[in-house]
């Protein structure tokens, strides 16, 4: 990256996490995974809201279930940098 | 890649091979569980069912369904398989031995990892129809 580090851009404060999608979600996103940075203290839930915001969010369960670091996570389980978030469709396994 | 603890294969499971797993001479009670690929009337012809998975969390919560299972029924020998991939009709797309010394525990523990697998795996499934359409079978709310 160009530009001084420290002051002004705000990024290098930011947390990166990969947002993971499968399944219907991936389908209609056309994709797999969303890259993006986050403020710090977010939490799943400012990942989640990252999808909504998604031009194909109509697809989406009303509550979909989250995942962090491969692990079902509470709404409010906080972010740190490097995460992979999962927004898990509804699931059909066994 | 991820270190994969192996609940998760491509291939036919191998039935013996699990029930093979859990024997031991204290055990009394063998429960197998079969879950199959079958027709939807409702649909039409199923040829097959393509599951797909979050191939390290449905690995990682497998292992900690089985985890919990065994701090439950000490007693009880587990093993587990779900197929991904393409799995022709009639065959299964996952089965569950478990061996215990009564039938009890382990028809108990066979219940509970079959529930929390539907429940809780990261674990998708697409119908393959004769007439050559697919459609996603609808999941229920994953439940950590």
């Amino acid at each position: 990256m160009s530009g001084a580090p420290g002051k002004g851009s705000g990024s290098e404060a930011g947390i990166r996490v990969c947002i993971r999608l499968f399944a219907t979600y991936a389908e209609a996103a056309g994709r797999d995974a969303i890259e993006v940075t986050l403020p710090p203290g977010a939490v799943a839930a400012d990942a989640l809201a990252v999808v909504r915001a998604q031009p194909w969010a109509g697809r989406l369960a009303p509550s979909p279930a989250v995942a962090v670091n491969r692990r079902y996570a509470k709404a409010d389980a906080e972010l740190r940098d490097g995460d992979e978030v999962a927004i898990i469709p509804p699931v059909a396994g066994g | 890649m991820w270190a994969m603890s192996g609940w998760l294969t491509d291939q036919p499971i191998d039935v013996a091979r699990l029930v093979a797993d859990v024997a031991s001479a204290g055990s009394g009670g063998t429960v197998v569980f079969l879950g199959t690929v079958r027709r939807s009337e409702a649909d039409g012809d199923v040829e097959a069912i393509e599951y797909s998975a979050y191939q390290e969390m449905a690995d990682a919560e497998l292992g900690r369904i089985v985890a919990e299972t065994r701090a439950r029924w000490p007693e009880v020998r587990i093993a587990l398989r779900h197929r991904t991939g393409l799995v022709p009709l009639g065959e299964a797309s996952v089965v569950i031995a478990a061996s215990a010394p009564h039938r009890a525990e382990a028809y108990a523990a066979s219940r509970f990892l079959i529930e929390e697998t539907k429940r809780r795996a990261p674990i998708w499934k697409k119908e393959r129809l004769a007439t050559g359409a697919a459609r996603w079978v609808e999941g229920r709310p994953a439940g950590g």
